[in-house]
């Protein structure tokens, strides 16, 4: 099961809970199975079918650059984090 | 419509012509009519010293002199000092301490660290950054730049150089 | 690409500090930068600025600058293609470079017109007509963010982790990170320090002006030099601007006289296109004057931050709260999240909550500087640990062992760490000299602070040949600031086994090289240093193969070290140099590319000493001292990075203690020169002592971790830290300078 680490501001939607467990094989597959269950989620991560620029998504401590497309391990760790910038 | 002046003066110890505008600066003439790019327009306004040049053997900011003020004058810029013989021991030093990162402002410091030299041939540290203050550096923070002079400073008074025009 | 690290062993290159490839040209004057560039029929633009910081424009007439004699042209917003289906962001963009029906911000260009000498198109400005509509004027974070604050953009929502308001708003977008029990961990706190930090506008500072010259071919095709630390970055963004395909402009990048973070973004490259596509498609050249860079380029955001940290009686962190409110310009995009990302990353703590705005003001568009957000929320964070560490009775670099992250710790936002050297770090500060050294006499005082930054991998290209006299070219794609060219150099020999010496470098353009991101978040040495380790495992391979053929055995009977291949079946050795005259009957050129988007990049932690000295009649603080430690990963080439912590650290003393903007109640920038916007001068700075601590980063073959970022983060929180030891005053606003610290003396002594 993937662990995903639900942002701050969309702890609301998944009753409090700061970490979920999720089968999933890929980021996508992970959005989608997130929605399912806590309904408004996908909306919140995601528009016309990509991760919304706001978001990088980590998987196992790297930021990936595949994004939704990005391939899970059966105990991979998923973080949406903010974008932030470098000078 | 406005006239043009000839201008005659000795340039990097050769003695040249040139025509301008009363309006234009001794730096805007030095990279647009003479080709010589090594003094920068920076702030164009006396504050950084990117475009010193050395005028009848006075550091001066090119930026906030008339071209037409240079009549009968010597000047010195950057690309006058190193001879035949090579580099200046100023220029070598910069390049051994690594006194520079972007080099924006290098040949400001390079003309304005000769005339302390020429002034002052051991200048102390607090002598040297007094006398740099009005050369800015953004990437340096003028530490390399201050051991090159006083290790410049130092080559030069064990081997005197033959005196640069 | 490898993910293979080599294990850190004796380098034969990496660790020396060769000559830099530009050096030369650059002491004797000879470079190239952007104001350089000369070419046939060139002309002269210059740009006409909004005197006000927020108004509509009603009407723009530039008939009369365009009859003036020696004028070619004109443009302003109408000249640029139609954005109505294009998302804000895009809009924005094109409306930062020239301003469409609103200014928003005293500088915003408005017009811009060439002509055959500069004096020609300065005077053709004062020809052209505007009328505004003055409208209210906002600059400060806070009443930006009030309920009936003037609205700047209409179409602007507040953003919250994917949902949008439904009303508009000064507030472009509110993050929150946050982890355990705010409350709870408040509550068990035994000490606690709350206190709020107001930092001003600054700019970065680079001495060389933006400049760019573009020629518009008529067949569409248009060509840019310019001063920039990303030559892609620029043709992405003119394409987007002009409306272009990417294919169809080339761009490329001149020696840059300093950028930290400020020359990402383009400014004059869309307006000179313009104008050379109106003017007979002659080429035009742009430089700014210095008063537009201050006015009109991107400084970093103003901010108001407020902190809240609590702590057990053992010294133990157990909560921390703050509110970063980041005044991102004109248009959205502060460096809040990054802010966020520092400010307590240097310590474990397990009940955090931090919010961040970003939040829109009649300022110009902020720009990324150097770590940006970070000195901001690094000052706020540092002062009040500080604090505590009083409050507990403890020494503060003691604090930092007892609460310092470590390898695999958690973030506030739940990332782990990987492997870093911030205790490594800290027992280097206990050792060195300064700490020990006696600091004697009043108004004087020693103070520390530690910071973080996280650093960037990104995409990166370079491609290389190998000349028959043995030498490889190389073309890299990362622009150098001064001083990644050599340490990407220097990697490459390295890989290849060869003296640095035979290694020619040059920075390609976008037709020459591979996409490669611009030279920032600390990325150049770490990214484009990967790309040339893959080109040369290639070029090993390719060689392998031909000294194979030449000797008549299989590749893999070949070995290859230290420059010279050796048959394994008949311990023959022929030299690199050797073989390479057989090129061309062995198969012809042997080249390689690699493009490359490592994401280990490894974050960097420091910790700063200053020593003080405070006149209390003038409030003038000198800084005696200064040491800076840093993990600086494997260091290619140590002079270098020395001289980029230096430099860093000078930004941070100029932040902390000068720089800032200064606007009248109009929003006009008052101190637009390099006169009263106060940079470091040598005289007002101590020798810059340096303590590289080398904790390689397994993240690159190499151990590269990037070190350009970090050493500004620290100085203004260190500074403030030392100026209270010095006079009893805890500073809480940026810059501190002389008037601000003689208020605050004077309100302690009323107390």
């Amino acid at each position: 099961m993937a662990v995903v680490y639900v942002p701050s501001l969309l702890r609301s939607l998944t009753g409090g809970l700061a970490q979920v467990e999720v089968a999933a094989g890929s980021v996508r597959e992970l959005v989608d199975a997130l929605e399912e269950r806590y309904p408004g989620m996908g909306v919140r991560l995601c528009e016309d079918g990509r991760l919304r620029p706001t978001f990088s998504v980590a998987v196992d401590g790297v930021v990936s650059l595949k994004r939704l497309n990005q391939k899970l391990e059966p105990d991979s760790e998923v973080h949406f984090l903010p974008v932030i910038s470098g000078g | 419509m406005t006239h043009s002046i000839i201008v005659h003066t000795t340039l990097n110890s050769q003695e040249i012509e040139f025509l301008c505008e009363p309006r234009q600066s001794l730096l805007e003439v030095l990279r647009e009519g003479l080709g010589l790019t090594g003094a920068k327009q920076a702030c164009n306004n006396g504050n950084c010293g990117a475009c010193s040049v050395i005028l009848d053997g006075v550091l001066v900011n090119a930026c906030l002199v008339l071209a037409v003020e240079v009549e009968g004058k010597s000047i010195t810029t950057i690309e006058g000092i190193g001879g035949p013989g090579g580099l200046h021991p100023l220029q070598e030093e910069f390049l051994k301490q690594a006194a520079l990162q972007c080099g924006i402002c290098t040949p400001g410091f390079i003309v304005a660290a000769k005339v302390l030299l020429d002034q002052n041939s051991r200048p102390s540290e607090i002598e040297v950054r007094r006398w740099l203050a009005g050369n800015l550096c953004r990437c340096t923070g003028y530490d390399k730049i201050v051991r090159a002079v006083l290790a410049a400073a130092e080559r030069m008074a064990e081997t005197p150089l033959e005196v640069q025009a | 690409m490898s993910d293979k690290q080599t294990p850190i062993k004796d380098f034969q290159v990496i660790g020396t500090s060769p000559l830099r490839p530009d050096a030369v040209d650059k002491v004797t004057g000879r470079a190239l930068f952007g104001d350089d560039v000369r070419l046939p029929g060139m002309l002269y633009g210059v740009v006409l600025r909004s005197p006000h910081s927020h108004a509509r424009i009603l009407s723009i007439d530039t008939r009369k600058a365009e009859a003036l004699p020696g004028v070619f042209g004109a443009v302003t917003a109408a000249d640029l293609p139609s954005f109505t289906d294009a998302g804000a962001y895009q809009r924005y963009q094109a409306e930062n470079a020239l301003a469409n029906q609103k200014a928003l911000y005293y500088g915003h260009p408005v017009a811009a017109v060439a002509a055959i000498n500069p004096h020609i198109a300065q005077e053709a400005l004062g020809l052209i007509d505007v009328t505004y509509e003055i409208l209210p004027v906002i600059l400060d974070v806070r009443q930006a963010m009030a309920e009936d604050a003037p609205i700047l953009l209409d179409d602007l929502r507040t953003h919250e982790a994917g949902s949008r308001s439904d009303h508009s708003s000064n507030v472009a977008s509110h993050e929150q990170t946050s982890c355990g029990d705010l409350e709870l961990g408040f509550s068990q706190a035994a000490f606690i320090v709350e206190r709020e930090f107001h930092t001003s506008t600054v700019h970065q500072g680079y001495i060389e002006p933006q400049n760019a010259t573009a020629q518009a071919h008529e067949d569409g095709q248009i060509t840019i030099w310019c001063s920039t630390q990303g030559a892609f970055g620029v043709r992405d963004q003119v394409a987007e601007i002009l409306r272009v395909p990417v294919s169809h402009i080339r761009v490329i990048p001149m020696e840059i006289g300093g950028g930290f973070g400020g020359k990402n973004n383009v400014y004059l490259e869309p307006l000179a296109a313009l104008l050379s596509r109106k003017c007979a498609h002659r080429p035009v050249k742009m430089i700014m004057g210095y008063d537009e860079v201050l006015a009109a380029t991107g400084p970093t955001s103003a901010s108001y931050i407020k902190v809240k940290i609590g702590a057990a009686a053992d010294g133990r962190l157990i909560a921390a709260q703050a509110v970063l409110c980041y005044a991102a310009g004109a248009y959205p995009g502060s460096p809040v999240t990054s802010g966020m990302d520092c400010i307590f990353a240097p310590y474990k703590i397990p009940h955090v909550q931090i919010d961040g705005y970003d939040v829109v003001v009649n300022k110009p568009r902020t720009a990324s500087y150097r770590a940006p957000g970070g000195t901001n929320a690094n000052f706020a964070g540092e002062v009040v640990i500080d604090e505590l560490c009083e409050k507990l009775g403890m020494d503060p670099l003691e604090f930092r062992l007892l609460n310092g992250v470590q390898t695999g710790d958690r973030k506030a936002d739940g990332m782990p760490l990987p492997v870093i050297g911030f205790h490594e770090v800290i027992q280097a500060a206990q050792q060195t000299p300064q700490l020990s050294a006696p600091l004697e006499g009043p108004y004087r005082g020693r103070g520390v602070a530690c910071g973080y930054w996280g650093n960037y991998g990104g995409t990166s290209s370079a491609s290389a040949s190998v000349n028959a006299d043995g030498a490889i070219s190389l073309v890299e794609g990362s622009v150098d600031l001064g001083s990644g060219r050599v340490a990407i150099a220097m990697q490459l020999a390295e890989a290849m086994e060869l003296p640095y010496q035979d290694i020619q470098t040059v920075v390609g353009d976008t037709a020459t090289v591979g996409y490669t991101e611009g030279t920032y978040g600390s990325r150049a040495t770490f990214a484009t240093g990967w790309a040339v380790y893959e080109l040369a495992q290639s070029l090993k391979g390719q060689l392998c193969e031909r000294a194979a053929l030449l000797w008549d055995v299989e590749p893999d009977q070949v070995g290859y070290g230290k420059g010279a291949f050796t048959n394994r079946v008949s311990a023959e050795s022929m030299s690199l140099r050797a073989l390479a005259s057989h090129m061309d009957e062995t198969g012809g050129p042997v080249v390689a590319s690699a493009s490359v988007h490592p994401s280990k990049e490894g974050p960097a932690f420091g910790v700063h000493i200053a020593d003080v000295e405070v006149d209390p009649e003038t409030g003038k603080v000198s800084v005696l001292r200064y040491t800076a430690v840093q993990d600086v990963g494997k260091a290619i080439h140590p002079i270098y990075v020395e001289g980029q912590i230096q430099g860093g650290v000078a930004q941070g003393i100029g932040w902390g203690m000068n720089e800032e903007y200064v606007y009248d109640e109009q929003g006009r920038l008052l101190n637009a020169s390099l006169l009263d916007y106060r940079l470091p001068t040598s005289l007002d700075l101590p020798m810059i002592e340096t303590v590289l601590v080398e904790v390689p980063n397994p993240g690159h073959p190499y151990g590269v971790r990037g070190v350009g970022e970090m050493p500004i983060v620290p100085p203004p929180a260190a500074l403030a830290n030392a100026i209270y030891r010095a006079v009893g005053v805890r500073m809480q606003i940026l810059p501190m300078s002389p008037p601000r610290i003689l208020e605050a003396l004077w309100e302690k002594e009323r107390n």
